[in-house]
């Protein structure tokens, strides 16, 4: 075509971002920045500081006297104004955005106040007083499923909320035949991409149509406006969601804006003033979403040179204390791709899903891929080292041949296009791998810790709708009818001077959306990107959307882009058939080219573009109908996405973009710091419409994903307390812990989307963090380990075993775990027993130990309540304790029971206090365990523990005082406390 | 001795891209929720408001500053850049922002307007940093779109056109 | 998360701070960078009834060098000190750490003092002025002390200063002649808290080792002129009666190796610039 000898397309241009000039000059439009209503209440959100517990009370009435407060909300009021959350799976649940009668999860939402500011809401919630009974928390995924576990849910037996086993090919005859097996055990911890930009909403209702409208930075997927519409109680016509123009990054986890959209509706609805909630990063981290924890056991069959014949996998997946829709989708959204980059025909698969009493899980960049891969490629490394090959053999012998492309894997999906071994060989060439063994070796020869990490990944893009319904089982889908498919829609409409604008809904979160559009209409129009005007804010009354609509499963250039390109096709055809009326040519000879519509092959019999298409605006009349080009939507949902067969084989997605990475990682002998030395990554993503926002893509990716090999996991403590609540605890990458990959790129086109574009903003979460592993575990010889790839973590491979503490130095306790101390310490005391007995059991005694006790009031004879005072430094805090005596033993010893709760946190601790004759006086001898959690726990963990400590200390130091001894002599205070854990 | 209670909003005034500008605040209101809620300018951004991602940097008094470390109140009388006062005049981006746009170092731009901030005071001080410098200078801010590969490359070329004689901003 | 309620008092002279001081007491906070404190109103875990700053007294601005001692007053942020003309050849030592200190963004705001005042167990600054025998000079209404800065750290964020009194400088004694000093630090990511930092001073007659990250407050070992072996087994008795603690980010075992091997290393490195 002249067109594009003239010009090379847009498309493949790293043209600058149209939305730029914008962002770089503080004008951009995120939700927080956009002006509000007169009236408009702001909200704050009271929440659970315990992972379990049954809610007894929530007193609200000092938090709402409180001048500028509309309305305070606990889950009764909620729950009268909605209904739950419709869940995934075929169990007796309920998912209420808010707790009911119990608290799941530390960030669980109690309370919501409405006030006239966010700083006003946050003063009422510090007056709400809520009364809980402390039940036994689950945080293992494994020991959730324990017969004896407290189950978190009235309507299920147990914790696990579904089960299934699926079978592909001949999996037992393949184990049975295999001369090896190889099996790996991984637990994959819980981690989030954490957007820069947090939650925010305005919700509104009008009380004359009984419809919401509702502005948020959600993201996707649209199925969920179902899900809220249902939840708020009207039809879908009368929740009218919206977004902002720019969103602050996603990375999957706005999904999960949906639950506080119900909140403030019903907070909007009762208030009858628009309410605005902006959740604030403590919010975020304790209570958005998290990816899933995921236990994995995976077993191979191999053959005697390394092929690998058949899978077994037990995935254990853990979402948290509500299944929150979509989950379980994180498990079954890899479902046809768990064979990964392999040709595999056997496989044998058990999922399960526990509830834990952590936080909800939900979308996540990489979604189900790095759980997969961490388990299979740790397997394909294990299978080296066993068989004693080289991993680079053993990849390149299993991955699926060139030529067999679309390939179809044993368990659906249809991989559309790619030369696995092709893009292999080019990336150990290019990405100088022989060097980087050079590297290792050399290294090694100096006695430093080097390994060599290797990953082959499968990226899938463009999610199939029905995949998600795999969890239930092919009876169960009958009766639910098919679902599938992944409809991309977009608009291109022509306005009254000819200009073109495409609306998409495609949701944009900070990956350049407006510009790729825009490439991809100018090209197929013959235009330049800023003759068009791309608008993706999004408008459930307005535009043309459907459930898959979002941005989610890398589906922008593959499925919206190329619905963009169908509309524009759609306009293009008319207009070329309007053109060729007017210039006396067939319609084929029609092309678009430099702002002008003309004649092939003979340039000066041309219309301008803008003058024809204003046309059917101005002369209607004189353009026949099925001309006539105002605005054209385009539907597109690719005809392989079809739903789970009878034998649960799903192609789960539409693209599969292939990975192959490999790395250097260097161990410090001291710290037991990785290094990551090189880092070569090879992306076949199909064709790439824009070079830089792809690099963006890949070198973004890769930062979360190094974030979550090295240094980022959502902790909870054995009591289920949570202990990143900060982003001094939550550690996320900065520009000095962040490489730059090496990338190269080798491009098979898809054929199944209209611009040959596949997905690539998820393969490196997906490939990296297991690629850093195996370099590690090289590195240092290891069978198996487990992220993150902490220091502390590795050195304890490296530094061999500890020095016994010297004579005089008590040996450390066993560690704790979370925010549990453990201490013990004794004092002789110069009176007898019976003397220290009966002081021990005086309430008077109690009431002068009790570290900052206000008073002291005796509920019986061994049942105390106070109120104290306790702090570090500058941060003290009112609490509430509660002290009971059980197990007496008179005069030898009894059990002290405290609990201490307030605004700050909570603290519960044990200790067995024993009196033992000594000459003519007494050993004192106590032993205590504490346990704090709460908001101290969550953001303030290094001062909590020295808090603890303290307060501790002051109550045995006084204990000591009181009963006339004197702490033994030789460091009483180090022995007692320093070792705690 | 000046002592404003905290139940009232007190005026606060203090110099903002080279203009006058004054609004009311409560002792406690954050310098963040100032500019961007009273004032209306709405550039600096929000992530953490405990001092960690940098995204609400800005200058005050020539140094670069956290906002959501600071009150409104103390910013009182003080002179403060914000990534609006960063273009020479409206249509044109400065020698940094262009270099930003060039090597795609923001993609959802939520945490450019801090990093633009600090930059743009460091590069003055510091012209010809090495990559390391710049990278170090840099931890003090998070970015989760771009792993900063980009950002770096943008401030390295900014650097280098900056300090051609003929460059202004 | 924004911060409950206070009043807020811009002090124009020593004497309206010690005012405040005297009258609140525990009630009241000081405030200067304002690094740490801040995060800590807004997420309400300090509630004061009023908030005093104290970096608009022209008296707390300066570094002036007294003797042979640098006083380093109340509202001198890490950045001006790290920017000091005299800080390689007067305070080696924190020409070494202050570049630990936070980042570049809050050293711009935070005071030297004001770190001191905070007593973060895993701050390079405390650490610093323990391990140079600095003083920490305190005024209130009552008058002036001065207290060693063994003394003055005493807990967890906890310190000798009295509720009426404020850190008006401190006192930091000028590198002496034939001594080398060496700090390094491990964290997990640049500018995070330490896991364990270092520093170490060495003359010809002995080796100074100061820790921090471990205990709960910074801690100090004189090793005389221990060396070898000898040396590394005292480290490792000095890194048992460290209490090291398991928390989030390291193990209690994981601090005492780092305690013995960069402890060491940063001995040996303090040696090298000795000699
Ligand atoms: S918002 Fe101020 S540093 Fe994050
Ligand atoms: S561009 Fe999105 S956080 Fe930096």
């Amino acid at each position: 075509m002249s067109s594009v000898a003239n010009s090379p397309p847009w498309c493949g241009q790293s043209v600058e971002r149209v939305e730029d000039a914008a962002l770089l000059t503080g004008r951009g439009r995120f939700i927080d920045d956009l002006p509000t209503r007169p009236g408009t209440l702001h909200a704050a959100i009271l929440r659970s500081p315990h992972a379990h517990a049954r809610l007894t009370a929530v007193r609200t009435d000092a938090a709402r006297a409180l001048p500028g407060v509309a309305a305070v909300l606990a889950g009764a009021d909620i729950q009268k104004l909605s209904s739950s959350l419709v869940v995934g799976v075929k169990a007796k649940v309920e998912c209420w955005p808010i707790a009911t009668d119990r608290v799941r999860y530390v960030g669980e939402p109690v309370a919501v106040v409405v006030a006239a500011s966010r700083y006003l809401a946050e003063d009422a919630i510090d007056l709400i007083e809520v009364d809980y009974e402390p039940l036994p928390a689950i945080v293992d995924p494994v020991a959730a499923l324990d017969p004896a576990a407290p189950v978190l849910h009235e309507g299920l037996t147990s914790n696990l909320a579904s089960e299934r086993t699926f079978r592909y090919g001949e999996p037992e005859q393949a184990f049975a035949d295999a001369a090896h097996r190889v099996a790996v055990t991984i637990r994959y911890p819980r981690n989030s991409c954490t957007p820069m930009e947090t939650y925010g909403l305005v919700a509104e209702y009008d009380a004359g149509e009984d419809a919401y409208d509702v502005l948020a930075n959600f993201m996707g997927p649209f199925s969920l406006h179902a899900v809220m519409a249902r939840a708020l109680k009207v039809p879908g016509n009368r929740f009218r969601l919206r977004t902002p123009p720019d969103s602050g990054g996603s990375f999957g986890v706005k999904q999960g804006v949906f639950p506080y959209v119900v909140l403030m509706g019903v907070a909007a609805r009762v208030t009858g003033q628009p309410v605005k909630w902006i959740e604030d990063r403590l919010e975020h981290l304790a209570a958005s979403v998290s990816a899933t924890n995921r236990v994995t056991t995976l077993e191979a069959a191999v053959d005697a040179d390394g092929r690998v014949r058949a899978l077994a996998f037990d995935q254990l997946e853990d979402v948290g204390a509500h299944i929150r829709a979509p989950e379980p989708a994180t498990l079954y959204r890899m479902h046809g791709n768990l064979t990964g980059a392999y040709d595999i025909r056997h496989v044998s698969v058990r999922n399960r899903v526990a509830l834990t009493n952590k936080t909800p899980t939900g979308l996540n960049r990489g979604f189900g891929g790095p759980q997969v891969y961490y388990a299979l490629e740790r397997l394909m490394q294990r299978v080296a080292v066993q068989l004693k090959l080289d991993p680079i053999d053993v990849i390149r012998r299993n991955l699926i041949p060139s030529g067999a492309f679309p390939y179809r894997t044993a368990t659906g999906a249809l991989l559309d296009s790619g030369d696995y071994v092709k893009a292999f060989e080019i990336a150990l060439e290019d990405g100088s791998f022989a060097a980087l063994r050079e590297r290792q070796a050399q290294a090694r020869a100096q006695g430093r810790l080097y390994g060599i990490g290797l990953t082959a990944a499968v990226e899938p893009s463009v999610s199939n709708m029905g995949y998600i319904t795999t969890v239930l089982t092919p009876d169960e889908r009958r009766k639910a009818g098919p679902k599938n498919g992944a409809q991309a829609t977009a608009t291109v409409s022509l306005d009254p001077l000819g200009g073109v604008t495409v609306n998409v809904a495609s949701v944009p979160q900070g990956q350049g959306h407006r510009t790729v559009l825009a490439q991809i209409v100018a090209d197929d129009l013959g235009l330049k990107p800023s003759d068009i005007r791309v608008v993706t804010d999004f408008d459930s009354g307005r535009d043309a959307w459907s459930i898959a609509s979002g941005n989610y499963s890398s589906r922008f250039a593959a499925a919206v882009g190329g619905a963009a390109k169908l509309a524009s096709g759609r306009i293009k055809a008319k207009l070329a058939r309007m053109a060729a009326a007017q210039l006396n040519v067939p319609a084929d000879d029609i092309e678009f080219a430099a702002g002008k519509v003309r004649a092939r092959g003979n340039p000066d019999n041309a219309l301008l573009f803008s003058r024809l298409a204003a046309a059917s605006h101005w002369s209607p009349g004189l353009v026949p109908e099925e001309n006539q080009a105002l605005r054209e939507t385009a539907f597109w949902s690719p005809p392989e996405l079809t739903p789970p067969t009878e034998h649960d084989e799903i192609n789960s997605s539409l693209c599969h973009g292939f990975i192959f990475d490999f790395c250097g990682v260097e161990i410090d002998r001291v710290t037991g710091e990785p290094r990551i030395d090189k880092y070569v990554t090879m992306h076949d993503c199909g064709t790439i419409l824009h070079p830089g926002m792809v690099a963006g893509q890949v070198t973004g990716g890769f930062a979360h994903a190094v974030g979550a090999a090295l240094y980022e996991e959502y902790a909870y403590g054995e009591d289920g307390s949570f202990l990143t609540g900060t982003f001094a605890d939550y550690l996320v990458p900065t520009a000095m812990e962040i490489p730059a990959p090496v990338i190269l790129h080798y491009e098979t086109p898809s054929p199944f989307t209209p611009l040959g574009a596949k997905g690539v903003g998820e393969g490196n979460c997906m490939s990296t963090p297991v690629c850093l592993a195996n370099a590690v575990a090289d590195a240092l010889g290891l069978d198996a380990i487990d992220l993150p790839l902490t220091p502390a973590k590795l050195a304890a491979h490296i530094h061999g075993a500890e020095s016994t503490p010297p004579q005089q130095e008590r040996a450390a306790p066993p560690p704790g775990k979370g925010r549990a101390l453990h201490g013990a310490g004794q004092a002789y005391v110069d009176a007898a027993p019976d003397a220290v007995w009966r002081m021990l059991l005086d309430p008077n005694t109690l009431a002068s130990i009790i570290p900052g006790a206000h008073g002291v009031e005796k509920v019986t004879d061994t049942h105390f309540r106070a109120d104290v005072t306790l702090g570090v430094g500058p941060v003290t805090g009112r609490y509430k304790a509660d002290i009971r005596l059980s197990d007496l033993d008179a005069p030898r010893a009894v059990t002290l029971t405290g609990v201490v709760t307030g605004a700050l946190g909570d603290a519960r601790g044990t200790g067995r206090i024993t009196l033992a004759p000594d000459s003519s006086g007494t050993q004192v001898a106590y032993d205590y365990d504490a346990a704090i959690g709460g908001k101290v726990a969550s953001i303030g963990g290094r001062l909590l523990d020295g808090a603890a400590r303290v307060v501790i200390r002051q109550f045995f130091a006084a204990l000591v005082r009181h009963t006339g001894g004197k702490p033994a002599k030789r460091g009483f205070f180090a022995r007692l406390f320093g070792s705690g854990a | 001795m000046a002592r404003l209670s905290a139940a009232e909003r007190h005026m606060v005034r203090f110099t903002l891209n080279g203009r006058a500008v004054e609004a009311q605040a409560e002792p406690r209101m954050l310098l963040t929720d100032f500019l961007r809620h009273e004032l209306g300018v709405t550039g600096t951004h929000v992530g953490c408001e405990h001092g960690v991602c940098g995204a609400c940097t800005v200058e005050i008094d020539g140094v670069p500053a956290r906002a959501c470390l600071t009150l409104a109140v103390q910013a009182d009388g003080a002179t403060i850049r914000t990534v609006e006062g960063l273009a020479p005049e409206p249509g044109r981006l400065s020698i940094l922002q262009e270099a930003f746009r060039r090597h795609h170092a923001l993609q959802c731009g939520f945490c450019t307007a801090g990093i633009l901030m600090s930059l743009d005071n460091y590069l003055k001080r510091q012209p010809d940093p090495s990559e390391d410098a710049l990278r170090e200078f840099l931890g003090g801010h998070i970015c989760r779109c771009t792993g900063y590969v980009p950002i770096v490359a943008a401030a390295m070329d900014a650097a280098r056109r900056l300090r051609e004689p003929s460059s202004d901003v | 998360m924004k911060p409950a309620r206070f009043d807020y008092i811009r002090a124009g002279d020593l004497a309206e701070a010690h005012h405040a001081l005297a009258e609140f007491g525990n009630d009241a906070r000081l405030i200067a960078g304002g690094q740490t404190l801040m995060p800590m109103l807004s997420m309400r875990l300090v509630r004061p009834q009023v908030v005093v700053d104290i970096m608009h007294l022209p008296a707390l601005r300066g570094i002036e060098t007294t003797g042979n001692a640098i006083r380093i007053g109340a509202g001198v942020r890490q950045a001006e000190l790290l920017a000091w003309p005299k800080l390689a050849e007067q305070l080696p030592l924190l020409k070494a750490a202050l570049p630990w200190v936070g980042h570049a963004q809050t050293r711009s705001r935070g005071t030297v003092c004001g770190s001191a005042a905070h007593a973060d167990p895993s701050a390079e600054i405390p650490l610093c002025l323990l391990a140079l025998d600095a003083t920490i000079e305190l005024s209130s209404r009552r008058g002036r002390r001065r207290v060693a800065a063994a003394e003055f750290f005493t807990g967890m964020m906890t310190t000798a200063r009295a509720e009426n009194e404020l850190i008006e400088a401190v006192h930091i004694p000028a590198r002496q002649t034939g001594t080398g000093y060496a700090f390094n630090e491990f964290g997990r990511r640049h500018g995070d808290f330490a896991i364990v930092a270092c520093a170490a001073i060495v003359t010809a007659a002995n080796v100074r080792l100061a820790v921090g990250g471990v205990a709960d407050r910074p801690a100090l070992r004189d090793f005389g002129a221990l060396d070898g072996k000898a040396l590394d087994d005292a480290l490792d008795v000095f890194a048992w009666t460290l209490d090291a603690r398991d928390d989030l980010h390291a193990t209690a075992r994981y601090r005492r190796e780092l305690v013995r091997q960069m402890g060491r290393e940063t001995i040996e490195e303090a040696r090298r610039w000795h000699a």
